[in-house]
């Protein structure tokens, strides 16, 4: 590969290179934004499994069975 | 926290070496005579393709591991790293084109061994997803998906080797010194691009696999808080399951 003294002569690509990086940026930013939605799925989840936890908890205190016994089984 | 703090200083490392990699490649390297400045294409086309080709073969050796010890986790991590390195795959075969129609007025070109080993490659890895989600057994699913791992993995490395065969000298020889050699200006700026997708790879990587963790262990969870019945069963997928799940 030989190296340029000047440039003037050689052939304006730009609009080429941006369109490659461009590619590669897309990519990554749709990569990152499936992973974002991926990550707000979880917060979801976790939000619904706190409600069923508390929801559980609050049952266990409650005085008297809050389950009938197959549903304590089939729980566990 | 679910990815924890070591997958951020990761995160920060690679973005930080990526923007240094491109404001070397496009403030310090010197301008190719030949190609002029499309030849920053370079940059970001050589290393994708090189972290691509080395992904498939990471994706093999988890395969190895997995087939030895029978652990889903590898099987996993096989699974992941094959399909990080078919997006990756995707990126090398548009900015190829795009830099092929730049350079030679051509989006493709038939006679060039190092394009088409590279489009044989890619296509053969397209079809891991499709066999994965054809086979309905989990267990056979992942061992089958093990072997074609090791096999296209070791297929891989011939598409190195295309390279250097090559007669038409169309991409730099980037480890020669002589004829064709990377001028050491431009060696920097390529070394360190090879390096930020190196780490851009691997923290894709690691996220994804912390994602597919915490999928496996949210379902556990709900599993253990609301019984089977609050757990939608898996249906068809190509994506392995982890043990927890």
């Amino acid at each position: 590969m030989i190296l340029a003294q000047t440039t003037p002569a050689l052939p304006d690509n730009t609009g080429y290179v941006a369109a490659a990086y461009l590619v590669f940026l897309a990519l990554v930013l749709i990569y990152v934004v499936i992973m974002a939605s991926k990550l707000s799925r979880f917060e979801r989840e976790l939000t619904e499994l706190n409600e069923l936890a508390d929801r559980d908890a609050h049952r266990s205190s409650a005085p008297g069975p809050s389950m009938e016994p197959e549903q304590e089984a089939a729980r566990r | 926290m679910l990815y924890g703090t070591r997958l951020r200083a990761l995160s920060i490392a690679t973005l930080v070496t990526m923007i240094a990699a491109l404001g070397l490649a496009f403030f310090y390297a010197p301008m190719d005579a030949d190609q002029g400045f499309m030849q920053k294409i370079f940059y970001v086309h050589v290393p994708m393709a090189m972290v691509a080709l080395c992904g498939f073969v990471f994706g093999g050796i988890m395969a190895i591991q997995h087939l030895r010890t029978g652990d889903a986790r590898y099987d996993m991590r096989s699974y992941v790293a094959i399909h990080l390195s078919l997006i990756l795959g995707v990126g090398v075969l548009l900015t190829g084109a795009i830099w092929a129609k730049a350079s030679w007025g051509h989006w493709w070109v038939w006679d060039e061994p190092t394009l088409v080993s590279f489009l044989i490659v890619f296509l053969l890895y397209a079809t891991y997803q499709p066999m994965r989600f054809s086979i309905e057994d989990r267990e056979k699913q992942s061992r089958y998906a093990s072997v074609f791992a090791i096999i296209a993995g070791a297929f891989v490395p011939l598409n190195f080797l295309a390279v250097r065969l090559a007669q038409a000298y169309t991409h730099p020889r980037v480890f020669a010194t002589a004829d064709g050699g990377l001028p050491a200006k431009m060696q920097l700026p390529f070394y360190l691009s090879l390096l930020g997708m190196a780490m851009l790879y691997v923290t894709l990587w690691r996220y994804e696999m912390a994602s597919k963790n915490t999928s496996a262990k949210l379902r556990s969870l709900r599993r253990k808080l609301g019984g089977d019945e609050a757990v939608a069963p898996v249906g068809r997928t190509a994506a392995p399951t982890l043990p927890s799940a």
